[in-house]
This record gives C-alpha cells, sequence and structure tokens, in this order.
C-alpha cells in the first residue's frame, strides 16, 4: 500500500505514526488514577500538547542539524517570536488561532533568513556562535528593554483593555479555532480505574504534528534532501563539483526556523502567555539535546527525545515525598528511608540530575540516540531471522519506530 | 466591565455568582462538578508550586516545609501551630469541610513557562483547586492568569511587585504578602530619621519589572522625604559582577545607593559595593549609606557581614513577638530545627487563609471563597490585624523595616526588627497610578463551570 | 578620565576571569579536539573547593552556653571552630580568614585529580565521537555535577570573603598622578588581576619552554606525526586535561570573594566563555586571552551609564554584538587557524 506519494516502507511508517499519535492519551496513562503509579502517567492535556509541540521544534531542528550538519545553538529564538507573533494576534484580533499560526510561521521565517544569510557565512562552531549570540541578543532585549513588545519576565498576555477588534459576542475568551476552544476536552471516559482525556488542543496540534512529520519525511526522501545529506558528508568536495551549497543550507536554516515558528505559535495557542525564557540559550540547548538524545538524522528519534526530555522535567520534578513514602510504605522503616535518601538524589527538586545521567547514559550507550535502542532491541527479536538486509547506508530509515 | 461577561459562559457565571449570596446551598451541593476539579473523594488537593531548581530553590525549599507544615495543621496533627493564635475559629484541626487535606507539589524552575505547566499539570491531573507558592513576581502573575483561566483560586507566595494586585490583578488571586509601595512608604520615615532629609540617591535597578515598580516605589517614597534622585542604572539580571555599575557611583555626587535587587544579585551587589569602599566612604561631608529596599533571611545570610547597618523591609520576620508569630516559630522550629524565613511565612498563612475562608463559605467553589475572602478582617497570624482589601485581593498589615545586626548571636539573628511601620502609613487606593489606575479591574470570578 | 581608567580596571578583572576560563577550554578544544561543556563546572568545582575549606576550617566543637538562648528558647549552643581550640584562637581566626588563598594549595591537587578522572573515565571515550554526543555527555556531566554541589551545599550564595588584609581599597590613582580618593580600587580584585596574569604567563612559558609542551603544541598541530614519531601523546594530553582543569579550578576560588559561589555559576558562565573562545579563534591560547580581556573591557565601557542613555541595553547585548561583528570580519576569529571545528 502506498500514500501521499510515499514508498511501500514509509507509508507504512507514517500510519504507524499517525496511529501512535492519535492514540497517545491512551498509550501513555497505563496505570490506573487511584494507583501509586498513577505519579507516572502522562495522559493530561499539557504534557500532551508540549510533547507533540516539542515534537514538532526537534523535527524541525533535525532538518538543520541532522540532515545538514548545521548544528545552530539560536533556535529557540524563533520559538519565541513564533509565541509572541501569535499572542499579539491575540491582542489586536481575536482568539481565534488562525490569525496567529500562519503569522507566526511568516515571521520567524522571516527572521530565521536574516540571521541565517548572516550566520551561515561561516560553518561549524563559528555558525553555533553566531546563532548563539543572535538568539541571547533577542532573549536579553525581550526580557529587558523590549518589554513594551514583550511583557518582559512576566510573559506576553492578552489584557482586557487590549483592541481585539475582531472579538463577537459569543466567543470564547481563550484561543480557540472557530468556536472548538483549545484547553478544553471532547471526551474524558472513565473505564475501571483509569481515567483518559482526549483534549481538543491536543488533537489539533497532533493533526498538525502528522502534517509537518509528512512534510519531513518527504524532505527526507527527495533530491533537495539529498543534497543537504551530501552537505553534510563533504560540502568542500559539493564546492569543488561547481556546486553552490548556501541556497540549500539557507533553504534548511528558514524550513527549520518556521517549525520552530509553528511550534512557538503552537505553545501560545495552548496557552495564551508566552514568557521570554523560551527564547533563552537554555530552550536552544534543551532541542539540540532532544535531537541528540533521540538520534540525529533519524525520522522518530527527535520527537522520542523531545517526549523523554518534556516526561523527565514534567513527572520526575514533581515526586516528592509524600509520593515516595506511599511507594515505600510497605517496607521495613530502615530500608524505607534508606531508600527515600536514596531517592532525594533523582526525583523532587534534583530532577536535573536524572536527565544529566539520562543523557551521560545514552550518549555513551547508545551513540545512535533512543532510536538505535529501539534498534538493538528490534535485532534481538529478529535475530532467529536472516539479518541480511540491514546493510549500509540505512542510517536514516525509520526502522526504530516500527 | 469585563470582556467575558459578553459569552455566553459569562453570563452564567455571572449568574451563578449573583445566585451564590441568595440559595448558595442548593447550588453548590447539586450535580457533579460544579465548578473546576470540585472534591469529590474524603481528600481536597492543594499545589505547591515551588522553585525546586534554578537559584531561588533554597526559598522554594522553606516554603515547602512551612506548606507542609500547614497541611498538618489543617489536618489536625502537630501542635496546631497559628490555629491556635487565628482570630477565626472555624478551623478545627479536622480538615475541611469533612476532607482531608492533600497535596502536590511542583518546580516552577523561577521561569514563567515552567510555572505554569506544571500548575496546569497540578491542575489538570491532579486536580487541585488551590495553587501557592512562588519567589518571583513574574511567576506570580503567570500562574495567577493560570488559575483564573481555569477557575482555581491563586494564594500567592512571596511576590513583591506592584503588579501582582496591581495591574495584573485577577479575581481568583490573593497576595498576602507586601509590595514595593509598601516597601517604599514603610523604609521613608526610617530613612528620615537615620538619614535626614536632605540626601542624594543612587539606584540601581534589576531591569525586569519587579526591579522597575521597586525602584519607581523607592524613588517617590524618598523623593517625598526630599531626597534628590541622582541617577538609576538598569543592570542586567544575573549580571554576577556589578563593578561597572558601582565604580560611577563613587563620583557621582550622591551619598546614598539604593540597590533594588534581589536574591542573588543582590548579594553580589551589595558585597561588591561594601568591597568598592562605599560604606566607609564620605560624601557630600556624610557617611556614604546602602539602602536594599527588600530584604530576605536567605539573601542576608548570602552576604554575610556586608549587611551590617543596611535598612531594607521584610512582610514578616521570626523575630517578632506576638502569639502567632510564637506558635508559628516553635512549630516549624521543633520540626526543621530553624526558624522560618518570611517566604515560608507567607506561604504558611496563605494556606491557612484559604483554608478558613472554604470552611467559613461552606463551600471549595472559588467563587464562594474569594467572597469569602474578599474583604476578610483577621489577626493572630503574624502581621497584627490584618485586611484582605476586596478591591485588589491585596493585605494591608504592618510592614517591618530591618536592619542588618551589628552583633549577630547566631546565624539566624543576622537581621533585627528596626520599627514597625504602622499599616495607616502604607496603605494607598486600590486605582493608585503605581497599581494600573483605573485602567485595573480584578475581572469576574471564574470558576470554571 | 577617571571614570574611564576604573572602567579599564573593571574591564581587565572582568577579562581575567574570561580569559583564565576561555584559555582552559581552548587547551581542551586545540589538544584533544574536544567540546567541554562541562567546563564551567569545574570553574564552579574550583569555587566550591574554598568554600570547602572554609567549612572544614569551621568544623566546631559545641558547648551549651547557659547565659543566651537560641530561637527557640532553648540553651544557645556556642559554636567553637577545631582550628581555634587547636592552634589557639589567633591562628585558627587567622587559618579561618585567609581560607581562600590557602584553597589554592588545596584546589590544584584536587582539580588535576577531577581532570584525571574525568579524561581517563570519560572523555578518552569521546576523541573519536562527533562533536555532538562530547557536547551532550558533557553537558550531562555538568548538571550531575553541579546538581550534587546543589545537594550538599544548597542553592544559594555561599559568602566566602577575601582575607581582611585585602579588604579595602587602594588608592590606585595616586600612582597615575590623579588626586587621591578618586581612583580606589579593592585590593582583592588587583590580586585578581595579578594572579590571572601570572597563571596565564605560567602556561604560556610551560607550552613554549619545556620539552613537554613543546610535544604539547606539536601534537596540537599534528596529532598523527607526532604519534608515529613514537612519543606518546595520549598520556601528555592527560595531563593537558588536568592542567586545564586546574586553571578553571584556581580561577574559581580566587573569584569566590567576587562573587559569591553558587551552584550553577558554571552554567553562567559557560555561554559566555564559549563566545570568547571562539571570538579568539579556535585553538588559539593568545587568542582566548586576547578576547576574554577584549570583550571584559568592552563590556565594562558599555554599562557606563553615558552610553548605556545612547543605546539602552547595550550592555546586555555588548558582548554577542561584538562576537558577531569580529566572526563576520574575520572568519576564524582574532587568531584562529583553518580547519579547526569548521567541519
Amino acid at each position: 500500500m502506498q500514500i501521499l506519494g510515499l514508498s511501500k516502507r514509509d507509508s507504512t511508517f507514517l500510519l504507524i505514526v499517525i496511529a501512535l499519535t492519535l492514540l497517545t492519551p491512551i498509550l501513555i496513562q497505563p496505570f490506573p488514577v487511584g494507583s501509586g503509579l498513577n505519579t507516572f502517567n502522562a495522559g493530561y492535556p499539557d504534557l500532551m500538547q508540549k510533547i507533540a509541540i516539542f515534537g514538532i521544534f526537534a523535527i524541525g531542528f533535525n532538518i538543520l542539524f541532522g540532515l545538514t550538519g548545521y548544528l545552530s545553538f539560536g533556535h529557540a529564538a524563533f520559538l519565541g517570536i513564533g509565541s509572541y507573533s501569535t499572542v499579539w494576534m491575540y491582542k489586536l484580533l481575536d482568539y481565534n488561532v488562525l490569525w496567529g499560526l500562519p503569522l507566526a510561521i511568516i515571521v520567524s521565517g522571516l527572521f530565521a533568513l536574516v540571521i541565517g544569510f548572516i550566520s551561515l557565512r561561516r560553518s561549524g562552531i563559528y555558525f553555533s556562535i553566531l546563532t548563539l549570540a543572535f538568539a541571547q541578543m533577542m532573549y536579553n532585549l525581550a526580557y529587558s528593554v523590549l518589554t513594551p513588545i514583550t511583557n518582559g519576565e512576566t510573559g506576553l498576555q492578552v489584557y482586557e483593555s487590549d483592541p481585539q477588534v475582531l472579538l463577537g459576542a459569543n466567543e470564547p475568551s481563550s484561543p480557540h479555532l472557530f468556536g472548538i476552544v483549545m484547553r478544553e476536552n471532547f471526551w474524558t471516559p472513565k473505564i475501571g480505574g483509569w481515567e483518559f482525556t482526549f483534549n481538543n488542543g491536543y488533537y489539533f496540534t497532533a493533526i498538525i504534528a502528522i502534517i509537518v512529520f509528512y512534510l519531513s519525511l518527504r524532505i527526507f526522501r527527495s533530491p533537495f534532501g539529498l543534497m543537504l545529506r551530501a552537505i553534510k558528508t563533504n560540502q568542500t568536495r559539493l564546492n569543488y563539483t561547481g556546486i553552490n551549497t548556501r541556497p540549500y543550507t539557507l533553504a534548511a536554516f528558514v524550513i527549520s526556523g518556521m517549525y520552530a515558528g509553528l511550534a512557538g505559535g503552537l505553545l501560545a495557542a495552548m496557552d495564551p502567555l508566552a514568557g521570554a525564557e523560551r527564547m533563552q540559550w537554555t530552550a536552544s540547548g534543551e532541542v539540540v539535546l532532544m535531537v541528540i538524545l533521540g538520534g540525529a538524522g533519524t525520522l522518530m528519534g527527535p520527537v522520542l527525545g523531545a517526549a523523554f526530555i518534556k516526561y523527565l522535567e514534567n513527572i520526575f520534578s514533581k515526586i516528592n515525598d509524600s509520593v515516595l513514602h506511599g511507594w515505600f510504605a510497605w517496607m521495613p522503616d530502615g530500608l524505607e528511608d534508606f531508600l527515600i535518601g536514596v531517592s532525594h538524589f533523582f526525583v523532587g527538586k534534583s530532577w536535573h540530575l536524572t536527565s544529566g545521567l539520562m543523557f551521560m547514559l545514552v550518549v555513551i550507550f547508545l551513540p545512535g540516540g533512543l532510536v538505535e535502542g529501539g534498534q538493538r532491541i528490534k535485532a534481538l527479536f529478529k535475530k532467529k531471522r536472516t539479518s541480511g538486509d540491514d546493510g549500509a547506508g540505512t542510517e536514516a530509515q525509520p526502522t526504530a519506530a516500527e | 466591565m469585563s470582556k467575558s461577561n459578553f459569552t455566553r459562559r459569562g453570563l452564567l457565571k455571572t449568574g451563578a455568582v449573583t445566585g451564590a449570596g441568595l440559595a448558595m446551598p442548593t447550588i453548590f451541593t447539586s450535580g457533579a462538578a460544579a465548578f473546576t476539579n470540585e472534591p469529590t473523594g474524603n481528600t481536597v488537593t492543594f499545589g505547591f508550586n515551588v522553585p525546586q531548581t534554578g537559584p531561588y530553590a533554597d526559598e522554594g525549599l522553606d516554603e515547602l516545609r512551612a506548606q507542609e507544615l500547614a497541611v498538618e495543621h489543617i489536618n489536625g496533627m502537630g501542635d496546631g501551630g497559628m490555629l491556635n493564635t487565628f482570630s477565626s475559629k472555624a478551623l478545627d484541626g479536622t480538615g475541611i469541610l469533612g476532607k482531608k487535606a492533600d497535596f502536590v507539589t511542583g518546580d516552577t524552575q523561577t521561569k514563567s513557562d515552567a510555572a505554569r505547566a506544571s500548575a496546569k499539570s497540578m491542575i489538570e491531573k491532579d486536580g487541585v483547586v488551590m495553587i501557592n507558592g512562588g519567589s518571583s513576581s513574574g511567576v506570580a502573575v503567570a500562574v495567577q492568569g493560570l488559575c483564573q483561566e481555569a477557575g482555581i483560586i491563586f494564594m500567592a507566595g512571596l511576590t513583591h511587585s506592584n503588579d501582582t494586585t496591581g495591574k495584573d490583578r485577577k479575581a481568583n488571586g490573593f497576595r498576602h504578602f507586601f509590595n514595593a509601595y509598601m516597601s517604599g512608604a514603610a523604609l521613608a520615615p526610617v530613612l528620615k530619621e537615620a538619614y535626614g532629609t536632605d540626601r542624594r540617591a543612587y539606584h540601581l535597578t534589576a531591569d525586569y519589572t519587579w526591579g522597575w515598580t521597586q525602584q519607581e516605589s523607592i524613588q517617590s517614597a524618598t523623593e517625598a522625604l526630599g531626597w534628590e534622585t541622582v541617577n538609576n542604572v538598569l543592570t542586567p539580571v544575573g549580571a554576577g559582577d556589578f563593578s561597572s555599575y558601582i565604580t560611577p557611583v563613587m563620583n557621582s555626587g550622591a551619598d546614598v545607593l539604593i540597590l533594588n535587587h534581589y536574591g542573588g544579585d543582590m548579594i553580589n551587589s551589595l558585597t561588591q559595593a561594601v568591597q568598592f569602599g562605599l560604606r566607609d566612604a564620605q560624601a557630600n561631608g556624610k557617611n556614604f549609606e546602602i539602602v536594599v529596599p527588600l530584604y530576605s533571611e536567605l539573601m542576608a545570610a548570602g552576604a554575610g557581614e556586608n549587611i551590617k547597618g543596611v535598612y531594607g523591609s521584610m512582610n514578616w520576620n521570626w523575630q517578632l513577638s506576638d502569639a502567632g508569630t510564637q506558635a508559628f516559630v516553635k512549630s516549624f522550629g521543633e520540626k526543621y530545627g530553624r526558624p522560618p524565613s518570611n517566604s515560608a511565612h507567607t506561604c504558611y498563612v496563605q494556606t491557612l487563609l484559604y483554608a478558613d475562608a472554604v470552611t467559613r463559605a461552606g463551600s471549595f467553589n472559588p467563587c464562594a471563597v474569594a467572597e469569602a475572602l474578599e474583604g476578610f478582617e483577621f489577626d493572630g497570624l503574624g502581621n497584627g490585624p490584618t485586611l484582605y482589601r476586596a478591591e485588589d485581593h491585596q493585605c494591608f498589615k504592618d510592614v517591618l523595616v530591618m536592619k542588618g545586626a551589628e552583633n549577630p548571636t547566631t546565624e539566624y539573628d543576622t537581621l533585627e526588627i528596626v520599627e514597625q511601620t504602622a499599616v495607616e502609613q502604607v496603605m494607598y487606593e486600590p486605582n493608585h497610578p503605581m497599581f494600573g489606575g483605573d485602567d485595573a479591574t480584578l475581572g469576574e470570578c471564574n470558576d470554571g463551570a | 578620565m577617571d571614570a574611564i581608567i576604573l572602567q579599564i580596571l573593571n574591564g581587565l578583572d572582568k577579562g581575567s576571569a574570561y580569559a583564565l576560563i576561555a584559555l582552559g577550554l581552548t587547551l581542551i578544544f586545540g589538544t584533544l579536539g574536544v567540546v567541554n561543556f562541562a567546563h564551567g563546572a569545574l570553574f564552579m568545582i574550583g569555587a566550591f573547593v574554598a568554600v570547602t575549606l572554609q567549612r572544614i576550617f569551621n568544623l566546631s566543637t559545641e558547648h551549651v552556653d547557659p547565659t543566651k538562648t537560641d530561637f527557640l528558647g532553648n540553651p544557645l549552643k556556642v559554636k567553637v571552630p577545631y582550628v581555634e581550640s587547636w592552634f589557639g584562637p589567633e591562628v585558627g581566626a587567622a587559618l579561618i580568614d585567609w581560607s581562600v588563598p590557602i584553597a589554592i594549595v588545596l584546589a590544584i591537587p584536587v582539580m588535576l585529580l577531577v581532570g584525571f578522572v574525568m579524561e581517563r573515565g570519560l572523555i578518552k571515550h569521546f576523541y573519536k565521537r562527533p562533536h555532538a554526543d562530547q557536547i551532550l555527555v558533557t553537558f550531562g556531566l555538568a548538571i550531575v555535577l553541579q546538581e550534587l554541589v546543589k545537594y550538599f551545599f544548597g542553592a544559594n550564595p555561599i559568602q566566602t570573603g577575601a582575607p581582611d588584609a585585602f579588604s579595602g581599597s587602594m588608592d590606585f590613582g595616586v600612582l597615575l598622578g590623579f588626586d587621591p580618593n578618586t581612583i580606589m580600587y579593592p585590593y582583592w580584585r588587583l590580586v585578581y588581576f595579578l594572579f590571572a596574569a601570572i597563571v596565564i604567563g605560567g602556561v604560556f612559558a610551560f607550552l613554549q619552554f619545556t620539552t613537554f609542551g613543546m610535544v604539547v603544541r606539536a601534537g596540537m598541530a599534528d596529532r598523527e606525526t607526532v604519534g608515529l614519531l613514537g612519543i606518546n601523546i595520549d598520556k601528555r594530553f592527560t595531563i593537558m586535561f588536568g592542567l586545564a582543569a586546574a586553571v578553571a579550578g584556581v580561577a574559581g576560588v580566587m573569584y569566590t570573594p567576587i562573587l559569591a559561589p553558587n551552584y550553577h555559576m558554571g552554567m553562567d558562565f559557560l555561554v559566555l566563555s564559549f563566545v570568547v573562545v571562539v571570538v579568539g579563534g579556535m585553538g588559539s591560547l593568545p587568542g582566548a586571552v586576547a578576547a576574554g580581556f577584549l570583550l571584559g573591557i568592552l563590556q565594562s565601557f558599555a554599562s557606563m551609564n553615558e552610553i548605556k542613555s545612547l543605546i539602552p541595553g547595550i550592555d546586555q547585548v555588548i558582548i554577542y554584538l561584538v562576537a558577531i561583528l569580529i566572526l563576520l570580519t574575520r572568519p576564524r576569529g582574532l587568531l584562529g587557524r583553518a580547519g579547526v571545528m569548521e567541519e
């Protein structure tokens, strides 16, 4: 079966991705709500939305970094620009996300064009530092001097006194798409002890995520994608053959910037407040980590990396002493105290430590990122069958997600 | 007029609020989920959203200690703390409306985005009815806005910017902590007495919204004394080395340096100002002085000896001698082996005030709780008689003026109370220009139904 | 004029810190070809060596003083540091007072050890891996190190003062023929500048005038050929990593009186030090030092009121702005060589 101009293999892959995305509210909510393991459930709207949005961000970043080999340290700037554009549309027009999202893509694309044009005059770490410098300048100014535009530290938000010229009489007072309110849930079934949340906003981002994933798949498989991969492999040789690589790298930069802008716009579409910190270098670093952690250059890797990091940040930070007591209460006192003491290093206020350790472990033992972990597991199961076609050059084959 | 009134839901909501006064029992006891996260089991969950990573992690840790203590006291464990001294006797140590209080915690990272994400997970996943905590105004405003949208109550933690109950005030948000205006108003008379009326002040101000409101407030308060403002220089947040901002002070003709900095910025700028000899310097024939409008225990600890003799203000201090303070310090000290900080105190009090308001309202409905808090007058929680003003949800109470102690005996009394400025002195109109003027409105209470 | 001289002094001081960190970072880049995101953490660990030493000196015996009470009304436990009871109050107090300079002695072996362990245990395995992997693993390590420090020392800055002998200011202006009391500069900051100059000079002399340094410089230029000559370059590189860690560490120790150390100070310096290194030119030690001082001085000037009033917020972006301008006019930074980290 082939769909949308994809090969048979890619079609299957896309269908699997679509199924996984649509079933996420069930898949990441594996435990009954009443149980002690409820802490590990991630099936609530905000986290699901964040995973999908940062997945989009990482997919776009991967086109620049994974495919083309240019490591940008300033992509969070485009995320921020996307958010600010969208919130400004709320302030000027109304809460319909239809105005903000295209604008977010366009504005961040324009910024990416300018910044990319300048930064791509250099390569390697010089390029990285140029992008970092642009992003840090934008963050520092957004936090302080540009407060009239960005509302600084507090974050840009909608005030009652804003014009909102298109605001209709019956319009919802939070982001929506023609009346479909993003933060509302359309179905919250309870089955046994399990509770699932099907949220408008999540499905909105999920559908967009599938579309942009499909686009990225097409880019990977296109002659353009091949050219980008050639640039990563040996740019000098390409230059010698008379090919001007700059338009290709610039196109990759702008595309990834637009992905970031879309992600930023979606952040604002889910939650109408845009904080300046989302432009900081740590946020730029986060998307780099997501892509490397998941597997740079693979299709599914960035999404896995995004999900992994967001899960860690939101779930591990919430494990406090009373949760730990709940888990270990059945143990003898001494052992319980010991385990809680050990856990203090890894959860709650120390969740950063866990993420740091995870980065190290993954990069040490799985050089290809989480995707490689998936491949190894798959290889274990496949061992009995022939291992003939696992040849070279399949780096970008999305085997892991299957 | 709030815009949400024009929406269908807004109309229903307004109807519900109006109806609440007339026939509360029938409205709020009927049917499932009359409002966001209506507690149905035998527990009710609070969300304690404090910084657990980043520069303010220690402050968040202390807030968390106090919040846990408050939950214990509400549930009748421990010695009851301030419940014994609180003027309202609605809470009797059997939980809230027959439900046991429970809590979840989250990490704000002192970032608006992260704080909102953490608060959202509490609302969406854990079903909290109230969120409390935080140590920055940006976070407080961001989370307050979220609680307003979601239809739960926000009891602010440490947030000192005028905006929280000024231009960003919300019907579902309440602040017990004092604010920048109050700091200025409380400090002014003490500064006048100590340093006279003929002074020239140089401001270093953290370049973000809190810094600006703090600077604006203290400038207007000192100028009212007759002081002259020589200059106001904005410094980047987290600058670390402030030397290039401090050296121009020395030959500027100023004789007072006002540091509108908080946390690590204040520790570094004060330490470096002292290193550059400003404390020992003479200017205009007077001793050069340094003022830090907002103090905290952690800042005092970090700055060490450099705070000796430096004036500042606080919301509360464990060295107060009233019964409420003593009860709180005793139960906190016995549990954790240290006196509570003023951010811990405000979080503890806010949690109790919320629980008390629920009990008096007889409902967890945020609009009923808000109504019970609005205009509520109470005593026995450490600050003397206090009013939760209905117009802007700001508490009004005495403000403490502090000074770095010359001879501290332990690591906990590095600050001493100089003056308890009376509440009348720090009062202002709800439509004061520093608080958003006439444009600032609370909007409509939202219960999320 | 005096204002400008003061800002130059401020800039030299900032620049000293930048240059010291960038120097170590460049040593690691240049010799090992590794992008070390944990370098800021090494600076931080150095600072906490000083904090730890101060804590050790302050370890105390407790005895109850019935005449005083603590905050709960119980009798106060008075603490007397062991060093005071062992060496007498005066020597003990002097030890505590001088804990920062003494910490240098402790920091050098500690940091060398940390450097060796890091290189042998982790970095060694990443020489052949892509730079992205190096970034991820060292960033992860930096987080782990700073979280461990946070676990034991908390998040609040810890005041670690200079000895009282250095607490005042020196009338620097008189030396230059100004009126007294116009250019006052704290002794410790002058000490820091001198210290940085000595360390930087020492590292350069070491590389320039010793056989060891010559081999390392040869290795930086062409690792393979040096290896083919039968020289064990790996072992020397390990030592270089230890040396870079020690430079970062002592820089951290000496900086504690200027900046009260906290667990995330390394991260705060990390981005800045990378900018410094790249502006200086990858793999160039003189470039790193020059860029450190240049950016430090420019940042100080940008903080002046006269300049801030012309261009608001310039002090927040000056470093990045200068970095962009330099990289656009000089493709490999101030003194960089072709082909280093350009792929």
